[in-house]
């Protein structure tokens, strides 16, 4: 494995102010403060989490996969890596990674995707970014969250390495069972997460598992 | 072919405009180390766009070449690389930003310099989508035609200086009714400290009809013969 720095976290499940189990197929979306921790857990191994960032004080400055990467001038995320919107802006940094790789550019599932990826008659099938759009659609707060803010998320926990030539493929998962991301929020951040409901491809031996959030305060 | 509609496209500059369906995009580079920064969207649905890891994991690919697809968002050509003399255009490096630019080739306003001053990526590209109704919510992963990112076993991304030579060319076909908004500003991983700066020659033809049985991208992999499925479906029940 390269470009993992391996760093366990000190924070305790019982101290979490948050400490919610999201299955496959679910999404989970709340609004981070400052300085609080929030931990994603792989409970039973290879499952992806696919999670998007938006700057809760200005939302149209969602998670950016390509400033994050450029900004760090590495296309994977370990602890270290800070997490950038669009605009440049700081919005979180890993603070604890023990799984060793999280894909940046492979984005979420969708039904239209489903059909080009696989065939035609996919289109029905439950996917990551109908799991986003209910959650934005079933939202209250101040802002109106719409496909439009739908840019590409990370996914923690697969491993979608890109070669020197240029490929990409979708390899065997590195995750196991209780691996995790720890993240510091460094201001106001919304986070999305769907965790991946995916039935055609291998990555997760088709059987999507349930994950766990946890979020402290500083 | 005819060239129905040329522009230089000069370092610093922007633009947008529609495009219909079935025209030639030859873009051609008037000197070395060019990089034109490419958003795509549906002229009839701003909503749907040109998407970076649809279009990636569908062809197995992180850069586009020839008989690569661009797809959207909804699982749809929006348009195809029909040509291409350099086989690389980076999809991975995104928009350099007013920050980066000023550490990397010295702070300037348009106060001191006028039209000679530096402009980035991130605001060219946010001025052209308000413009055309946008806004900085709708900027995602661009397409920087002319420059090669790759990346070493190790992750870390490296650009390659020496890809784009005056006189490269690329030459993209719309498949959809496409808003194009280009911005012919540096890649940020570009390590030149002076500002890179290659006028970009962009042309307009006629496209010949697509024919599915002879055509080399819509025939390049399975999953692009589904998003041109999808796309003739779309025509089919909007009419166009």
């Amino acid at each position: 494995m390269t470009a993992f720095v391996r760093y366990e976290s000190k924070l305790q499940a019982e101290s979490a102010v948050i400490d919610e189990i999201v299955l496959a197929g679910d999404g989970w979306m709340k609004e981070l403060l400052p300085g609080q921790v929030i931990r994603i857990v792989d409970l039973e191994g290879n499952q992806a989490a696919d999670t998007l960032f938006f700057d809760a004080e200005n939302p149209d400055d969602h998670y950016s996969a390509v400033a994050t990467i450029t900004g760090q001038s590495n296309i994977y995320l370990t602890t270290g890596s800070i997490l950038r919107a669009e605009s440049g802006k700081e919005l979180l940094k890993i603070v604890a990674d023990t799984c060793g790789r999280h894909d940046t550019v492979g984005g979420s599932c969708s039904a239209q995707s489903n059909t080009v990826r696989y065939s035609h008659d996919k289109l029905h099938m439950h996917n990551c970014r109908d799991t986003f759009m209910l959650q934005l659609a079933k939202h209250d707060g101040g802002y109106n969250y719409t496909k439009r803010d739908l840019a590409p998320n990370v996914n923690f926990f697969m491993n979608v390495p890109v070669s020197p030539e240029g490929g990409l493929r979708f390899a065997d998962g590195v995750s196991a069972p209780g691996c995790y991301v720890e993240l510091e929020s460094l201001c106001r951040t919304m986070v999305l997460i769907s965790n991946c409901p995916q039935l055609n491809n291998p990555c997760n031996a088709y059987n999507p598992t349930p994950i766990r959030v946890l979020v402290w305060n500083p | 072919m005819t060239t129905v509609w040329s522009k230089t496209i000069n370092p610093g500059d922007k633009w947008s405009a529609t495009i219909s369906k079935g025209r030639l995009l030859r873009f051609t580079a008037l000197r070395d180390d060019a990089n034109l920064a490419m958003m795509l969207f549906n002229a009839f649905d701003l909503t749907e766009r040109y998407n970076m890891p649809d279009t990636l994991k569908a062809q197995y690919t992180a850069h586009l070449t020839r008989g690569n697809v661009l797809m959207s968002d909804n699982g749809r050509a929006l348009a195809s690389i029909v040509e291409d003399e350099l086989g690389w255009h980076d999809t991975i490096s995104g928009l350099s930003t007013r920050a980066g630019t000023d550490t990397k080739y010295g702070a300037t306003n348009y106060q001191q310099l006028r039209n000679e001053w530096l402009h980035s990526g991130y605001e060219n590209m946010a001025v052209e989508l308000v413009r055309c109704g946008l806004a900085i919510r709708d900027l995602g992963p661009v397409v920087n035609l002319f420059a090669k990112v790759n990346c070493d076993d190790e992750g870390r991304m490296i650009y390659d200086v020496s890809h784009c030579k005056e006189g490269a060319t690329v030459m993209l076909r719309t498949d959809m009714d496409v808003l194009i908004v280009l911005s012919n500003t540096p890649n940020p991983l570009n390590p030149s400290v002076s500002y890179p700066a290659s006028s970009v020659q962009m042309e307009v033809l006629e496209a010949p009809p697509l024919d599915p049985a002879t055509d080399y991208c819509y025939n390049f992999r399975g999953e692009n013969r589904r998003a041109f499925e999808n796309t003739a479906e779309y025509h089919l029940l909007a009419g166009r």
